[in-house]
């Protein structure tokens, strides 16, 4: 029998798999596929203030091992989903994070503290890598300053543990995660989708609607992997690692590099009951190496 | 909805690119409706990544077929599968198509563009059975584009097919065919899947002379159950353009509520 029990500091986990914001919808969807309590927790679709338009089609596009998205944050607004996702939510036992989006600083404030005035949300995500209209289209997690900031304005505003999820378009991800730190995050999930693009070369034209989207999937594992390592190594807060897990070997390598938990994202549209499927395996991956708590591996990784 | 990680393919039927398949899934079958698609997994592995949406050809008890055109590697690697093997499939996904009341005396007019033709099998074969009497309308490039022909009339459900260069039976596109026949009778509803353009051409048609017509759409998806937001069409809801999922508030939609981009 192996502890599958993770410590956020925050909050104790079940076990250490969460699903990826964008990629579980607002989890409802997948019940006729598993358990919402066998998991960890899950992680909900991007919420704005109001509700969301998204981009033009194509949004999809699919790359070796990988897709391309560029859906745009469509979604329901913090109305909507107070009066319409969380009553069902509730009625299952899992810790709901809210993945909170905002177009400006104000707009994740204002969603913040709408939210709080909810019951049954366990944690915040603040998806930091929104395009913001002050930015010219850039997104906070890129300037450590404004990522400061926002974080630091948003934790004041929270009556629940909060956490950054940082983009890996940056040049120096360590610098932005102690910058996220320091405004008083109480954790980081990373990495969110890679900028990525792809033409149709007969038509020379681009095979996305937004032209640009965000690269995912089994393709991005060891960027992610990185940037989990030099995340985990420059902060003391937890880190979630997320980004092509598949598999309780994928997540079990996130771990070992430092994530105290994962996120299970695009595998989630391949195999709707990846989730549960990687929580099982991370058991017999523990089992068959004679590892009795699952969190005695985070961190543990020999580079010498 | 269900997960069937082995539906087995107990027979396959191969014209050129065109495919069928048959597979053994009792538990999907049981839940089936004509318009409803299955998302199908190609390769075992993570390349190609996604599962590739595949409309409902027909179903019977304890099982489910699928007609489709290979189109890039996902399609290539379901067309090698042989009888025997075992394929992961989700469904039935979507809403289908809606014939309620559709009954006695009433007539359907089926069209089939290309791989479109796939689910009008099944719809044909259960609009009969309400005792409805049902023309189908069957066009592809060239006759070798229109394999099915011979199903359909084993099955009573005559076609009439066109051809864009004129190998077999009307010489044209589907869409000046059925333009001809609607001008001689006029039947109580249209049921449409094809390539976009003559989606909307047929959608154009429906709503001048007022007949309902119901139209199944098209998308890359990458779920196929409502959870990514990829697979979107401009519809009308209140009056209003929204983007809305094809997967879960369709594919199948009114021509009244779809509207087409420009061009």
């Amino acid at each position: 029998m192996v502890d599958l029990g993770v410590d956020l500091g925050f909050l104790r986990l079940r076990n250490p798999v969460l699903t990826a914001s964008g990629t579980f919808g607002y989890g409802t969807e997948f019940a006729p596929f598993l358990e919402l309590s066998s998991l960890g927790g899950v992680v909900v679709k991007g919420l704005y203030f109001g509700p969301r338009e998204g981009n033009p089609p194509p949004r999809l596009v699919e790359t070796a091992s990988g897709l391309i998205n560029a859906i745009g944050l469509q979604g329901v607004g913090v109305e909507r989903f107070a009066a319409e996702v969380m009553p069902e939510l509730r009625r299952h036992e899992t810790a709901v994070f809210v993945n909170v989006c905002g177009s400006d600083a104000d707009e994740y404030f204002r969603v913040i503290e709408y939210l709080n005035t909810i019951e049954g949300i366990a944690a915040y995500e603040l998806n930091i890598s929104c395009p913001n209209v002050k930015m010219h289209g850039a997104c906070p997690a890129m300037d450590p300053r404004i990522t400061k900031e926002i974080v630091a304005g948003a934790k004041l505003r929270s009556r629940r543990p909060l956490l950054a999820k940082l983009s890996p378009n940056v040049t120096d991800i360590a610098a932005i995660a102690q910058a996220a730190e320091d405004g008083g995050a109480d954790g980081l999930s990373l990495i969110n989708t890679i900028l990525a693009m792809a033409v149709d070369l007969d038509t020379r034209r681009p095979k996305l609607g937004n032209t640009l989207g965000g690269l995912s999937g089994p393709a991005i594992k060891p960027v992610a992997l990185r940037m989990t390592w030099q995340v985990a190594r420059a902060v003391r807060i937890p880190v979630i690692g997320m980004g092509g897990i598949a598999s309780g070997r994928d997540a079990l390598e996130f771990m070992l590099v430092g994530a105290r938990a994962v996120q299970v994202g695009t595998a989630n549209f391949v195999d709707p009951g990846a989730a549960a499927r990687i929580v099982r395996e991370i058991e017999a991956e523990c089992e068959s190496r004679g590892i009795r708590r699952v969190s005695e591996i985070v961190g543990t990784l020999q580079t010498q | 909805m269900r997960h069937d990680p082995a539906a087995r393919i107990v027979k396959k039927q191969s014209w050129g690119d065109f495919h069928l398949l048959r597979l053994e899934s009792p538990a999907l079958a049981a839940e089936a409706s004509p318009g409803q698609f299955l998302m199908i997994r190609a390769s075992e592995g993570y390349d190609p990544l996604l599962r590739r949406p595949i409309s409902l050809h027909d179903s019977g008890p304890g099982w489910l077929e699928i007609f489709f055109r290979v189109a890039g590697r996902g399609t290539a690697l379901l067309a090698a599968k042989e009888a025997g093997a075992a394929v992961d499939i989700l469904g039935p996904l979507g809403k289908g198509f809606r014939l309620d009341g559709f009954g006695q005396d009433r007539t359907a007019w089926l069209i089939g563009g290309g791989r479109g033709i796939a689910p009008m099998y099944y719809l044909g074969r259960t609009l009969r059975a309400r005792g409805a009497e049902v023309r189908v309308f069957y066009g592809g490039k060239t006759a070798a584009e229109i394999p099915l022909r011979e199903k359909f009339e084993q099955a009573g459900l005559r076609p009439a097919c066109s051809t864009d260069d004129g190998s077999f039976g009307f010489a044209g596109f589907v869409t000046a065919l059925l333009e001809k026949e609607l001008d001689l009778e006029r039947p109580d509803a249209l049921f449409v899947c094809g390539p976009d353009p003559m989606m909307k051409r047929i959608g154009t048609l429906a709503l001048d002379r007022g007949i309902p017509a119901q139209l199944s759409l098209e998308a890359i998806m990458g779920c196929g159950f409502g959870a990514c937001w990829g697979c979107v069409h401009r519809l009308k809801k209140n009056g209003e353009g929204k983007w809305r999922k094809i997967c879960e508030d369709g594919p199948v939609f009114d021509a009244g509520e779809i509207l087409w981009e420009e061009g």
